[in-house]
C-alpha cells in the first residue's frame, strides 16, 4: 500500500544500531560501570504540599554501606539547593522549606551498593506538616488557593504567565457576526512520554584534574553542560557530557532533573563516581509529564460550513515549578500553530499558565512543543462543528483544507507554512482506508441500531488532519535559555575516503548512526558503511541544542548535507589540481569530479582523498585535507502534515473501545529511509492509541499521584494495535537542503484526534457530541449516560 | 548465600544476597548488561530471560531461586559463532526495534514461545496475545509481529 516518492539513494537500509541492539550489547547509562562507583538514592515525598518541619539523617549516616547523605541544607550551604529550570523559573534540587508535589526530592543517599542506598532511605526521618494542595488547575486561581511558590518574593498567587498569539480584535469582529459558533471545553489530560528506560545519570568528578564527566541519557547533552556550568559556576571545558545509547526519549530526557545534581555534589562530595537511576515509579511520578491543557475552544462558520475564526482560551497546568522545555519568546510553545491545516480569516489565542502541587515539566512526549494540544484542540472542534452542522466530518475538512497554491502560507498567528498539498493527502488516505464504503456500512449498522437491534458493537470512523511545525528553529526568533536553536556538524574525510561525522544531536531509537551516513553517502557519493556517524559526548561533537521537537532531520539533518557539500567543494579543488584544470572546468557524478566534455577524465572522491593528505602542491583556498565544519541556523520551520482515518468498534454495554483500523498518509517531505520513517510513524500511532484510550497521569484531592506504575498507567500493548495501513505523499521543504521535513512526533501529533473523533462518531446515536480523553471504558460508558467523566481527577 | 547457575552454557558460582533479584545478578554480578529493567514491577517484560527454558520476569525472580538452574539471556541467542538467531536477524530486518531498550526482553519471550510451540507464529491472535506480555514503546508492535512471524518460518524451514 505504501508508495513512497523519491526517497535519497540508499533508502530503506537496515540499521547500523541494530547488530548491536540484538544482541544485548548496546551500551545504556545503567550499563555503565566505573571503578569506585557508588549509587544513589533520592527519598521523595509522600505528600504534595507540606512544610518540611525536620530531617534527621543520623541513622542513615550510621548505616556502614552509606558515604553520604545529602539534603537540601547541605545544598543550601552549596548555593544549589535550587536550580534554574529551561522556562528562567526555579525548582528545588532538593526541599529546604516546602514540599511543593508528591515524590519530590527531599534528600540523597550515596552507598555503597543500590541496595544499601535503598536501606538508608528508609532510615531517614522527615517530620513534614501537611498543607492543603492546589490539584485542581482550573482552580488555582482562585483568591482562596494556597500559594505555592511562597518560595518567591512577593508571590501571592499562583499565577506564572499569560501569553496570546493572534489578531484577538478582528477575531472577535468575525464571531460576532458569525451564522453559527460553536464552543467546546476539551481537557488534554497529563501524560507521561514513559520511555522504557528511566532517567539516569553517572557522576564522575576528577579531583586532581578539575574534569566533571556526566554519564547521561540526555537528549541534549551540549545543552546539559552549558547549564552545569551556568549553575554549578564549573568551567565548561572542564566538563564532558557522554550520552551514551538512550533507551527512548520522547522529551523525557530533556531536562535537568535533582537527581542528576545530586549526583554530581555526590561524587564531589565522596571523591568517587556515583550512578543514580531512577526506578518506574520516580520516572512516572517526578520526572516531566507533558499536556495537561485545560482548554475551550470556539469556531465561527457559515451556515453552509466554511470555517471563517477560531478562538482559544487555556488554562495551562505546569506544576509546582515552570519546567517546560519551550523557545524563551513561546511560553505555550508553539500552540499557536491551534489554526490547523485550514484557511481562516482570523485567530485568536490566550494561554494561562498556573502552578499547582504536582510534578514540574511540560516539555515532553513526541508533542512539538505543544503543537499536539493545538492539533487535538483544532481536529476535536472540526468534528463538534460538523456534528453540530449535521455534515460528514471529511467533506468539512475537505471544504476547509488550504489549497497547494497558497503556500508558502502565512498563518493568521503568524507562521508561514512551507509547503503542502493537504486535499491530495486527505484523498489518499480516504482511497485507502475505502471512506465511502465505511459510511456505507456505518450507515446500515445504525439503521439496525434504531430498528431495535440489541448487542453487538457500533461502528466510528474518525479523522484528523494535521499541520506540525518542527525543526526549531530560526535563531533570532528561538533560543533556550539563551541558547540560539542551530546545530553544528563537522566531516572529516580520512585518506583512505573512509569519513567520520561529528554531530551535536542525538538518537534516542531513531537510527541517526544510519540516516545521517545515508545522507553524507549520497552528498559525497561514498558508501553509508563507510561512514561513521559519532554523537552523544560532547569532548567529540560540535555544540547544537539536541534531539526534540522533531528537530534533528531540519536540523542537524540539514548540516549534515551542507558540511558534505563544503567537503565536495573543497575536493573539486583538490581535483581541479590533480588534473591539472580548473575547477570550473569540473562536473560532478556521484562519488566523481570529471573534466566537463571529457568523462574518461576523472577523480573519484576516495582518490581525491588521499591527493588532498598527500605530497600534492595544493591550491589557493585548500589548506590540506578535505574536513569541514558546518553550523546550520534553520530559515524557517518545517511543516510536515498528515491526513488520517480511524475506524473503532464501541461495546455500548461495557464502553471498550476496540480500534479495527487506522489508516495514516504522511507527508514529511523527502524521505532519508522510508522504513525508518514508517517505523517513526508506528510508534507515534500506539502513541495516539494510548493517550486517547489508556494514559493519564490523575490525582486524587489531596494530590496523590494515581499514575505512578505501570499497572496504574496503562501503555498500549500489542493488543491495542492494529495492523497500521501507512500511506505517503511527498512534497519537499523548499528551504531544506535535501527537501525533508522531520517526522518524529507527526504520528504523536495527529493520532489522537483521530481515534477520539472515531470514538465520538460510533456514540452519536447517544446524542454525545465530546468527552475526554483518556475514553477507558468507564469514561465511555459514563459518556453513553450523559455524565461524562473529568478524566483529570480522581474526585465524584 | 551461595548459588551456582548455567548462565548461556557457562556455570557460574555467585555470592548473592538472598533478596538479590535475578535481574541483578545478571547484569551485576555476571555482568551480562544485555537484560534491561525497565520497571521492575514485573508489568514491561524488559527483562525477560529464559530459565529452564521458560520465559520468565527476571526482576520478579530472585537468583537464589535459579540455582542451579539454566538461565538464557540475549546474549547466548546468537550461534556460538556469532551468527543472529533467526529472531535477531528478523528483527533488524522487519525494523521491530528502534531505541533496542526492549529488544532483548522481546527475543527473549519470543525464543521461548517459539520452542515450546513453533505454531504459534501461525495464529495472529495468539502472536498478538503472546506479545502482549511485553511493552515496547517505540515501534507500534506491527513490525514485531512481523519479525517473529519471519522468524518463525526460518526456524520451520530450517527445522525441515
Amino acid at each position: 500500500m505504501t508508495t513512497v516518492e523519491t526517497p535519497m539513494g540508499y533508502g530503506s537500509m537496515r540499521r547500523k544500531e541494530d547488530a548491536r541492539f540484538i544482541r544485548g550489547r548496546g551500551t545504556y547509562v545503567d550499563d555503565v560501570t566505573l571503578p569506585g562507583m557508588l549509587y544513589g538514592a533520592v527519598l521523595r515525598s509522600p505528600f504534595a504540599h507540606a512544610r518540611i518541619v525536620s530531617i534527621d539523617t543520623k541513622a542513615a549516616e550510621a548505616h556502614p554501606k552509606v558515604r553520604a547523605v545529602i539534603t537540601g541544607a547541605i545544598l543550601d550551604g552549596l548555593k544549589l539547593a535550587w536550580m534554574p529550570t529551561l522556562s528562567y523559573d526555579t525548582q528545588a534540587v532538593l526541599a529546604t522549606d516546602k514540599v511543593r508535589f508528591q515524590g519530590q526530592e527531599v534528600a540523597f543517599v550515596v552507598a555503597e551498593d543500590r541496595y544499601a542506598a535503598r536501606d538508608a532511605l528508609e532510615l531517614i526521618d522527615v517530620e513534614y506538616e501537611p498543607l492543603p494542595a492546589v490539584v485542581d488547575a482550573r482552580r488555582a486561581l482562585d483568591p482562596d488557593a494556597p500559594v505555592i511558590r511562597d518560595d518567591k518574593d512577593g508571590k501571592t498567587d499562583n499565577h506564572i504567565f499569560d501569553w496570546s498569539s493572534g489578531d484577538k480584535d478582528a477575531t472577535d469582529r468575525v464571531f460576532s457576526e458569525a451564522e453559527v459558533v460553536v464552543t467546546q471545553d476539551v481537557l488534554y489530560p497529563r501524560v507521561h512520554p514513559a520511555p522504557l528506560e528511566t532517567c539516569g545519570a553517572i557522576a564522575d568528578f576528577d579531583k586532581v584534574t578539575g574534569k566533571l564527566t556526566i554519564w547521561c541519557n540526555t537528549q541534549a547533552p551540549h545543552a546539559h553542560r552549558t547549564v552545569y556550568a551556568m549553575v554549578a559556576g564549573l568551567p565548561e571545558h572542564k566538563i564532558r557530557i557522554i550520552s551514551p545509547d538512550i533507551g527512548g526519549g520522547f522529551g523525557n530526557k530533556v531536562g535537568i532533573y535533582p537527581g542528576y545534581v545530586c549526583a554530581v555534589v555526590g561524587s564531589i562530595v565522596t571523591g568517587r563516581p556515583v550512578k543514580w537511576m531512577e526506578d518506574r515509579s520516580e520516572n512516572l511520578m517526578s520526572t516531566s509529564f507533558a499536556r495537561d491543557y485545560h482548554m475551550r475552544g470556539e469556531i465561527a462558520a457559515t451556515r453552509d460550513g466554511k470555517i471563517r475564526a477560531v478562538r482559544v482560551s487555556v488554562i495551562a497546568d505546569h506544576g509546582a515549578f515552570n519546567g517546560t522545555a519551550q523557545p524563551t519568546k513561546f511560553p505555550a510553545g508553539f500552540f499557536h500553530v491551534f489554526t490547523g491545516s485550514y484557511d481562516l480569516e482570523a485567530a485568536h489565542c490566550a494561554v494561562t499558565g498556573v502552578y499547582t502541587n504536582k510534578a514540574p515539566g511540560g516539555v515532553a512526549y513526541a508533542c512539538s512543543f505543544r503543537v499536539t494540544e493545538a492539533a487535538y484542540l483544532i481536529e476535536r472542534m472540526v468534528d463538534v462543528l460538523a456534528y453540530e452542522l449535521g455534515t460528514d466530518p471529511a467533506a468539512l475538512r475537505m471544504r476547509n483544507l488550504l489549497r497547494p497554491e497558497q503556500f508558502p502560507y502565512p498563518s493568521p498567528t503568524g507562521w508561514e507554512y512551507d509547503s503542502g498539498d493537504y486535499p491530495r493527502a486527505l484523498a489518499l488516505a480516504m482511497d485507502i482506508a475505502g471512506y465511502d464504503d465505511l459510511r456505507a456500512e456505518q450507515a446500515a449498522q445504525r439503521e439496525r441500531w434504531a430498528a431495535g437491534e440489541v448487542g453487538g458493537t457500533l461502528m466510528g470512523v474518525g479523522i484528523s488532519f494535521f499541520t506540525e511545525a518542527v525543526g526549531a528553529g530560526p535563531r533570532k526568533h528561538m533560543d533556550i535559555l539563551g541558547l540560539g536553536m542551530a546545530d553544528g556538524a563537522e566531516l572529516r574525510v580520512h585518506p583512505t575516503g573512509k569519513a567520520v561525522l561529528r554531530i551535536s544531536v542525538q538518537s534516542q531509537g531513531q537510527g541517526h548512526e544510519t540516516t545521517y551516513a545515508q545522507i553524507v553517502a549520497e552528498e559525497l557519493g561514498i558508501s553509508p558503511d563507510d561512514i561513521e556517524v559519532v554523537h552523544g559526548d560532547t569532548d567529540q561533537t560540535p555544540f547544537g541544542l539536541g534531539t526534540y521537537g522533531s528537530r534533528s532531520t531540519p536540523v542537524s539533518g540539514a548540516a549534515t548535507a551542507v558540511v558534505a557539500r563544503k567537503v565536495r567543494e573543497r575536493a573539486r579543488i583538490v581535483a581541479g589540481a590533480m588534473l591539472e584544470v580548473s575547477p570550473e572546468d569540473l562536473e560532478w557524478e556521484k562519488g566523481r569530479w570529471f573534466v566537463r566534455g571529457d568523462p574518461d577524465q576523472g577523480r573519484t572522491i576516495t582518490e581525491i582523498a588521499l591527493a588532498a593528505h598527500s605530497s600534492l602542491e595544493l591550491p589557493e583556498g585548500v589548506e590540506g585535507h578535505l574536513d569541514a565544519t558546518t553550523v546550520y541556523n534553520p530559515p524557517n520551520l518545517t511543516f510536515p502534515f498528515g491526513a488520517y482515518i480511524c475506524v473503532v468498534d464501541v461495546d455500548p454495554g461495557t464502553g471498550r473501545v476496540k480500534v479495527r483500523r487506522f489508516v495514516a498518509v504522511d507527508d514529511c517531505g523527502v524521505r532519508i529511509n522510508p522504513m525508518i520513517v514508517e517505523g517513526q510513524v508506528h510508534g507515534g500511532l500506539a502513541d495516539g492509541i494510548g493517550m486517547a484510550l489508556m494514559e493519564l497521569i490523575a490525582f486524587d484531592p489531596d494530590g496523590n499521584c494515581l499514575g505512578a506504575s505501570f499497572m496504574d498507567y496503562l501503555l498500549p500493548t500489542s493488543m491495542e494495535c492494529p495492523s497500521w495501513e501507512l500511506g505517503a505523499t511527498v512534497t519537499p521543504s523548499p528551504h531544506h537542503p535535501i527537501g525533508a521535513k522531520g517526522v518524529g512526533e507527526s504520528a504523536t501529533v495527529g493520532s489522537p484526534a483521530a481515534v477520539v473523533n472515531a470514538v465520538l462518531d460510533a456514540l452519536k446515536p447517544f446524542g454525545v457530541r465530546h468527552a475526554d480523553m483518556p475514553l477507558t471504558p468507564a469514561a465511555v460508558w459514563r459518556a453513553i449516560q450523559g455524565a461524562p467523566l473529568r478524566t483529570d481527577l480522581a474526585i465524584g | 548465600m551461595r548459588v551456582t547457575l548455567t548462565v548461556n552454557g557457562e556455570r557460574r558460582e555467585l555470592e548473592v544476597e538472598a533478596r538479590r533479584t535475578l535481574a541483578d545478578a545478571l547484569r551485576e554480578n555476571c555482568r551480562l548488561t544485555g537484560t534491561h529493567l525497565a520497571c521492575e514491577h514485573g508489568v514491561c517484560g524488559a527483562c525477560t530471560v529464559l530459565v529452564d527454558g521458560e520465559a520468565v520476569r527476571s526482576c520478579l525472580m530472585f537468583a537464589v531461586q535459579c540455582d542451579g538452574r539454566e538461565v538464557r539471556t540475549v546474549e547466548g541467542l546468537a550461534g556460538a559463532d556469532g551468527t543472529p538467531h533467526p529472531l535477531q536477524e528478523a528483527f533488524s530486518a522487519e525494523h521491530a526495534l528502534q531505541c533496542g531498550f526492549c529488544t532483548p526482553g522481546f527475543l527473549m519471550l519470543a525464543a521461548g514461545a517459539l520452542q515450546e510451540d513453533p505454531s504459534i507464529a501461525d495464529d495472529p491472535d495468539r502472536l498478538r496475545e503472546l506479545l502482549t506480555s511485553n511493552l515496547c514503546r517505540c515501534t507500534g508492535y506491527e513490525s514485531i509481529r512481523r519479525a517473529v512471524t519471519r522468524a518463525a518460518g526460518e526456524l520451520a524451514g530450517g527445522a525441515s
